[in-house]
Formats: structure tokens, sequence, C-alpha cells
């Protein structure tokens, strides 16, 4: 077995982000043995894991799966997607799974599935906190009990031991909750007896499909070559090629320490990490390590509710205006709170575009030159009412505010749309990113179902 | 003379690297630039700390990376991504003070 080649192709870099079809056929006419796409991301932010609902579009899912299940399928490939739904909590898989069986059913799709949940119920992360089995990661808020209970969905991201289990039942598709990246890609060559160090860097590559080539995209497939002792990369559209520099910086992205990536139950070491360029655009790639550690460790994600949030959009033209804006934001603040007194509870911001609301307190630059601003109005509340009446007088307050020097009485602000406000809902932020001592990698039960011509059988 | 970084590398950037962390990378055109910067110590925790008005112990690490002949800064996100107060979910925005680095040839 570990003289042949195993050939993955990656069709996307997040299930949904679509993909040229013509670069699809041509990872399937290479005729890979594994299909698989990461579906997931913390980057979109907490909501998404907060309020159960996922950050990608459920019409491009389906698509995107589709191709998956019916080519990955015909061509004998077994099709692997972690983090479904985005975030990859229960209500996420759920979706995900859902989008899979309306495939299966329509397209008449025979196969063996498992599913894996990844959530962690609260119990256990509060026994594991009392027993000093949770670490936070640099800079994370040490963990509470209170933050545990008031998180409404905490995920772990799971290594390659339950996608192993399901393989080894003899699932030909796999779905999974919250999933380490690369694991997806992983799991079925460590099974097979690949090395470990290569197969978690080749999958921590080719989750996020053709990023690593160049020029990148994200909406584009990528294809690997895994044998005994390297993996060869190669991009499936003529546009694109990897280069020694295009796969290596990708180890860069999203990582604090490119030369060690830590994962579930250990981590990938790239100190003796080689990458040669091949003739037609391919690069390939050795040296890379798997270093256990113990004990097996998790990262645990989860978010909490911190309220409801009302937003207004307008502009700012008027030089006056533009030159005290500072002043006449925080009086305005003042008079709002003077107004709304302790009634309202909540808080107050204002983004200014064109002086520092990209970047906050690290902007350098402390005085705008903009002869435009834009401007962001924000009430955050325990209740959309109160937000809304939070945004509601701040917004009239700053419109018709009388500062020193006003020449402009009419207004101060242009608002592109009527209505100008907007609620946006509940309001989420992370509460867990800690790492979780695990009894057992493989304590993620897996659900196995035959599906035949479509049909879910008990 | 001194030069503009922009002579040196051919990616500034930022993202995030989780919820918590900022990191910024220097992806140098050659390694000629990679040896110079990395020989020089141009990029240190306390550059990076006086670009960004953040404390010393808030510059988790810089990391030389030869493969890629590129340079790794992580720090502290101010605000976590997408928590209240947060400006930029994905970090992708938040380069632009790199770009005033200066280094002699």
């Amino acid at each position: 077995m570990k003289n042949e080649d195993f050939r993955v192709l990656s069709p996307a870099g997040i299930l949904g982000y679509g993909f040229p079809v013509e670069s699809f056929m041509q990872g399937i006419a290479r005729r890979p043995q594994l299909v698989a796409c990461d579906a997931g991301s913390t980057d979109p932010g907490p909501y998404y894991l907060g309020s159960g609902k996922s950050f990608t579009n459920r019409a491009m899912v389906k698509r995107d799966l589709r191709f998956m299940l019916v080519e990955g399928l015909r061509c004998g490939a077994t099709v692997v997607v972690g983090s479904a739904g985005g975030a990859g909590a229960a209500p996420h898989l759920a979706w995900c799974r859902e989008i899979l069986q309306e495939i299966a059913s329509e397209e008449q799709l025979s196969f063996r599935l498992g599913v894996i949940a990844s959530d962690v119920p609260k119990d256990t992360v509060k026994a594991a906190l009392r027993a000093g089995k949770i670490r936070g990661l640099p800079f994370v808020p040490e963990l509470t009990e209170e933050a545990i209970d008031a998180s409404t969905h905490i995920v772990a991201q799971i290594g390659n031991e339950p996608l192993i289990a399901a393989l080894q039942a003899g699932c030909n598709v796999v779905l999974a909750g919250r999933c380490y990246d690369p694991a997806n890609f992983a799991a079925l060559p460590i099974m097979l007896g690949y090395d470990p160090g290569l197969a978690l860097h080749m999958g921590k590559i080719l989750e996020c499909g053709a990023i690593a080539a160049t020029p990148g995209s994200g909406a584009d497939c990528a294809f690997a070559t895994l044998t005994r002792d390297a993996f060869v990369l190669e991009a499936l559209n003529p546009l694109r090629r990897f280069t020694r520099e295009s796969a290596a910086a990708h180890t860069l992205y999203e990582k604090s320490d490119p030369y060690h990536l830590p994962g579930p139950g250990g981590m990938i070491n790239l100190e003796h990490c080689q990458f040669t360029e091949l003739e037609g655009g391919r690069v390939e790639v050795r040296g890379s390590r798997f270093e256990a550690s113990s004990p097996y460790r998790v990262k645990l994600e989860g978010a909490r509710p911190t309220g409801y949030r009302a937003i207004s959009v307008a502009g700012i033209r008027d030089p006056i205006l533009i030159g005290c804006i500072d002043d006449v934001l925080q009086a305005v603040h003042q008079q709002v709170a003077s107004i709304v007194g302790g009634r309202a509870q909540g808080s107050i911001r204002f983004r200014v575009y064109g002086k520092n609301g990209v970047m906050g307190a690290f902007e350098p630059v402390a005085k705008t030159l903009s002869h435009e601003l834009g401007l962001v109005i924000e009430a955050n509340a325990a209740t959309p009412d109160e937000a809304d009446s939070l945004l509601s007088a701040t917004r009239s307050t700053l419109l018709h505010y009388g500062y020193p020097g006003r020449i402009s009485t009419a207004g101060n602000l242009a608002f592109p749309f009527s209505p100008s406000d907007v609620n946006l809902g509940q309001t989420f932020e992370f509460s867990l990113y800690h790492l979780m001592d695990l009894e057992a990698a493989g304590q993620f039960p897996v659900e196995i179902h035959a599906v035949e011509r479509g049909r879910i059988m008990p | 003379m001194k030069k503009n970084i922009l002579e040196a590398v051919r990616v500034v950037r930022s993202k995030n690297s989780g919820p918590y962390e900022l990191t910024l990378d220097l992806l140098f055109k050659d390694r000629r630039y990679f040896d110079l910067f990395r020989r020089q110590q141009i990029i240190t925790p306390e550059l990076v700390g006086r670009l960004y008005g953040v404390r010393r112990e808030d510059v988790l690490a810089i990391t030389y990376f030869e493969p890629a002949i590129a340079v790794k800064m992580t720090i502290r996100r101010p605000v976590a991504s997408g928590a209240p107060g947060d400006s930029d979910v994905y970090g992708a925005q938040q380069h632009a003070p790199l770009l005033s680095i200066e280094f002699d040839e």
C-alpha cells in the first residue's frame, strides 16, 4: 500500500466558495482516492458559532457538495467534509447533513455515511476545568465556569482519529463537525500507513484550495500526490502553478510560528522541510514531521451572546465638522447619555472611516486629511428595542447637533439609505479558545448510515 | 541612504492567527533582502511595538522563515475578533504601519 501514490483532490478553500468545473474535472480525471474539503473557519467571527448559523451560502454549498459526491463516488474516491456548516456545531452539522441528504436523494446515490459530531458537553468542559485539564492559548482570557455556562455552542477541533474510525467502519462519505482542517485530507492516508507529518502538511496546504498556488485562489482546486517520503502539489487550472515560495509561504498563513504547527495530539514540525520545484508548475515537499504529544489535546471553541446591535451609516462632507469631529462625537455621546439617562442600558460607538475606522488604536495617523468621512453609528444593548432606541437618540442628536462654528445648519449627516437604521440582531463573542486534555482521541462517536439510492437506511 | 521597505518585499499582509492574535508577514523579493534583514536585525519586538503602539509583552514572536524567505510578526489583538469594539474581524487590513519601515542597504 505504501508504495502506491495516494492522490487527493481539494475542490475549494471552503465548501461553498465555488470552483471552476474544468479544474475539478481535471482533478477527477487523475483518479483521486480522496476528494476532501474543509467547510469552516473561525475567521468570520463568533456570530456564526454562537448563533448556529452558517457563514456560507446554502445554494453554493449544495452546488460544491453535489460535484464532490456525484463525481467523487463515481470515480471510487472517498469524500470527506469537515467543519460542516462553517462553525461545526450541532446546528451547522445538521444543516450540512440536510443538504447532503437532498443531493443523495436527487442523484439517487448509494454510499456508507459516517457523521461525527464534535460538540463538547458543558459538564465535560467544567469537569476538565476543575481537574486542571484546560489551558489557555496566548492572550486568551482565563476560562471560567460562567463563560462555559453562557456559551451557546462549544465544539472541539477534532483530529484524525474520529475520521479514521469512520473510514475503518467502511464509510466512504464522512461528514464531521468542527475538525482540524488538515485532518480532512490526512485521515485516510494516515489510516493507510502514509507518514502523518507529510499527510498533515499536505492537508494544511490543500485545505485552502488553490490559495497556496500563484496566483492564489480559494475558489479553485488543488491536487496532491502523496508517496512514501514526499508529496507533490499541482494546480489544476492552467492559469495557476505552485512555486517553492508559494507553497512555503502558505505555511505562514494564519499561523504564529511557521516552523511548528500545533494541532490535535501534536504538531507538524517543518524545521527540516524542503520544497523543490518540479516541471509543470509542481512543487515537491519532503521532510515534514509529526511529533505526537501527551496528553492528547484538542482546541475548544465556544461563543456566547453579548446583546443586540443596531447601526446607522452616514457620511460627512462639511470641512468645519470634519475639523472638530472628535469633539462633536464626544459631546453627542454625553448629550445622549443625559437624554436616555440610566434607562437604556447599552453603549454607543462611533466608527469614523477616513480617520481611524479600520485600525482604531493601531492607527498611526493622528489627523485625517480626508475631505469626507464615513460614519457608522453603533448601539449595543441588552435587548433589540433598547439598541434601536439608543441608536435613534444618537442618530437624531448628531444630525442636528449645533457645534461651535457651524455654518451648515440644516443637518450634519448624509444618509445613503432610508431607513437609516438597521438592527443587526444578536451579537456574540468568543468565550472559549482553549486546549483541553482528552482521555481518548477517538471519544467523538461516529453515527453510521447506509444510504441506498438516496434513501437513508435505519 | 535609507530605503523604504517596499524596495525589499513583494508582500506585506496581516491576518488573524486565531481570534486573539494578529499576525503580520513580510515576504521578501529575494534571498538577498531576507539575509540583509535577518543579519541587521531590522525587525525587532521594539520596532513592532513602536509601529503598533503596543507593549513589548504583546509582541508574541518574530520568526524568520527561510523556506518562504519571509519574516513573521505576531502581536496581541487589541480586541478579540468580532468582539464588541473590534474593527477588522479577519484582521486583513492592519498592515499599513509596516509600510513605514526603512532600512540601510
